[in-house]
């Protein structure tokens, strides 16, 4: 019983440790390593909670796709952060309001749930089989109880696809592009043009 | 239920999916647009109306599919706009060189994504079909990509919309936390519960996003901010487009999440829709005075006129419903007609979106100019246009509610379509009274052949076309509340 205690400690505070890191570092660079890290732990809280899926994809969507873009972006573009930071004190007073009057809400909706159990009804929408890990489970409902969602996710995804390509795509004229097949079609006659050339004068073009 | 007894259910979205992408292979390959093409993707869209009118009736998925007469009026009318708007934009884009197949094919999966949300039986598939019709949109805004505007409004419109679907989101989490199921059936029943004296905060609490998140698509105030700048940028055949078909799936949805999933907590939404509504009759109103392009114009119009239609669905139950269908299907036609004469006019090749540009039209261009005024006086409810009985109902519904605030929302929705008619009636008089410039090409004949039809619809056709019109809105307004 103490050893998955002492994971759990020890993943949580790493959690939160290096979610401050990120929103406090002052490198950019160092803020997306923390978040990596960060993702990393949280997908170790996952497994301990027995969600083994959810922290695969953590780690393969989140790490592997998203951290290394953001990565990239940081790196690549050259973003002032100084600047950004700039109008901070400005806009506080209103975003502070804001921000007050959401968390007062959260607040009371949070007291609600606390004195009358709202959430604890159905606390388990979907129990997984016994003796069935989690990512077997998904793959089992996926293509039969969810089949509209996955195939409708996947014309979403083909529309960004789509757009990606309509909105950039750019045919520019004169890029020379390899066909082999017209390459080796090729004979000596199209290949090549004899001239006849009188001694003393150039080709003219 | 069979898996194919699922899919027989779902026909309309198998047909638009499918013909998507044979589409998409036949553009990629063949690189050119062709009339064959566009005909093809007509006649896709026009097949899944039929698909949707003749096919069974029923719950398809465990009920996350509801395939019934709402969705089957909602899908004839989006399906239809969308085959008009796939013709519409070939011929403006083909004028100005900038026609791609791909235009056809964002047009059928925006379709198909409002399909989908028109018979929404849960949460999931109401976002995932925001999310595809959404996506098909922005793409559409920016399809000038050349063009600074256009552009512009694509990221303006991708920017909000991201941020609505957060709020839509954000809205769908808490209610699936509160409820115990993202299925409208059940989130009834966790509804029903909370009319009983259950604790029921959080549940309202998610649908106030919910609410937040689908007036930003539907651009009612005060989520409206980017409508002007959306319409205004946006290609002119794709801004008719989007006061159409896109506006009619939104607000199925608020049919679909109040009618479906919160029946019961009437009390609760109808104060949060009469405010929306009222302020987006207003700020459509006050506004629209200060605008000299027509584009932005008919963005603020669109705001208002999406009050009143969310004025029909604060009343509620089956008339309610019935008159904001009913709204619904007139004002699409006047928009549609509208926008088809604007992308039918040009002066010297240039688009005339300002009031200034259409001085003394109908010297020079009557029969457009006739429709145009026909437009107008139907936007601002004349009788006897299309717009007054658009109007008539939906005051009609909340006056005969019997609820104080809704008949008091309708006297000052009243209110606010006598400010609203100063701009209708400063264009008719531009177009009549004004010294004509000189120099309006040959119109666009397609566009032109829609504007006219859609002009001959707003009077004198509607008052036979309601006599099939209302039942069946009466018969789709039925449907609701039965997930």
């Amino acid at each position: 019983m103490a050893l998955p205690a002492i994971a759990f400690y020890l993943l949580a505070v790493a959690t939160v440790v290096a979610g401050l890191l990120v929103v406090s570092a002052k490198n950019p660079v160092h803020s997306v390593l923390f978040l990596i890290t960060a993702f990393f732990s949280a997908a170790g809280l996952f497994v301990l909670m027995g969600a083994e899926f959810l922290a695969m994809l953590l780690i393969v969507v989140y790490v592997g796709a998203v951290a290394v873009l953001f990565l990239f972006v940081v790196m690549m573009l050259d973003v002032d952060f100084a600047e950004l930071r700039q109008g901070f004190a400005q806009y506080l007073p209103i975003g502070g309001l804001v921000g007050g009057v959401l968390t007062i809400e959260m607040i009371m909706v949070a007291a609600s749930v606390v004195a009358g159990g709202a959430a604890g009804k159905n606390a388990e929408p979907l129990a997984s089989p016994v003796g069935v890990p989690n990512t077997e489970a998904i793959g089992r409902v996926l293509y039969t109880d969810y089949v509209f969602f996955f195939q409708l996710a996947g014309l979403v995804l083909l529309v960004a696809m789509i757009g990606a390509i309509v909105l950039t795509l750019r045919h520019k004229p004169g890029v020379k592009r390899q066909n082999i097949g017209k390459q080796n079609a090729r004979t000596p006659k199209t290949g090549m043009e004899l001239v006849q050339i009188k001694p003393g004068e150039g080709i003219s073009e | 239920m069979t898996f194919a007894a699922n899919f027989s259910l779902v026909l309309p979205e198998v047909i638009l999916g499918l013909s998507a992408l044979v589409l998409l292979v036949w553009g990629a390959f063949h690189g050119k647009v062709t009339p064959l093409f566009n005909g093809a993707a007509v006649l896709a869209l026009l097949g899944a109306a039929v698909a949707a009118v003749v096919g069974p009736h029923g719950h398809a998925f465990n009920g996350v599919y509801a395939a019934d007469a709402a969705a089957t009026y909602a899908k004839v009318a989006i399906y239809g706009f969308s085959a008009i708007a796939v013709i519409l934009g070939d011929r403006w884009l083909a004028v100005r060189g900038d026609q791609k197949f791909e235009f056809a094919v964002l047009v059928v999966l925006s379709a198909l994504g409002m399909g989908v949300t028109a018979s929404a039986g849960d949460l999931i598939s109401l976002y995932i079909g925001v999310e595809l019709q959404s996506l098909a949109l922005y793409v559409l805004a920016a399809f000038r990509r050349d063009d600074a505007k256009s552009s512009e409004a694509g990221l303006k419109y991708f920017v909000l919309g991201a941020l609505s679907s957060g709020l839509l989101l954000y809205g769908a989490s808490l209610i699936y936390g509160f409820a115990g199921s993202t299925r409208f059936a059940d989130i009834a029943a966790a509804g029903a519960a909370v009319a009983h004296g259950a604790h029921g905060v959080g549940l309202l609490f998610g649908l106030v996003f919910l609410l937040c998140g689908l007036a930003f698509k539907v651009s009612a105030a005060p989520f409206h901010m980017w409508t002007p700048d959306v319409y205004e940028g946006a290609p002119t055949p794709v801004v008719g487009f989007f006061a159409a078909a896109p506006k009619l799936a939104a607000m199925m949805m608020f049919a679909r999440v109040l009618g479906d999933a919160f029946p019961d907590s009437v009390a609760q939404w109808r104060q949060i829709l009469v405010v929306t509504a009222l302020l987006s009759v207003f700020v459509g109103a006050f506004a629209g005075l200060a605008q000299n392009n027509l584009k932005r114009l008919w963005a603020y119009s669109s705001i208002a006129n999406v009050g009143y239609a969310l004025l029909g669905v604060a009343t509620g139950g089956e008339t309610g419903l019935h008159s904001m269908l009913l709204f619904m299907t007139l004002y699409m036609v006047d928009v549609t007609g509208f926008f088809a004469c604007l992308q039918a006019l040009s002066r010297d090749g240039k688009p005339m979106e300002t009031i200034e540009d259409m001085a003394g039209l109908v010297k020079e261009r009557p029969g457009i100019a006739l429709a145009m005024t026909a437009f107008s006086l139907s936007a601002l409810g004349l009788p006897p246009f299309s717009g007054f009985w658009a109007k008539f109902y939906v005051f009609g519904a909340a006056m005969g509610s019997g609820d104080v605030m809704l008949q008091w929302a309708a006297v000052l929705g009243l209110v606010g379509s006598v400010v609203a008619a100063f701009y209708y009636l400063r264009l008719i008089k531009t177009m009549w009274f004004d010294a004509p410039v000189a120099g309006v090409d040959k119109p666009q004949p397609t566009a032109r052949a829609v504007g006219f039809a859609a002009a001959l619809f707003s009077f004198p056709i509607v008052l036979v076309a309601l006599i099939w019109l209302d039942p069946a809105a009466r018969a789709a307004a039925a449907a609701f509340g039965h997930a």
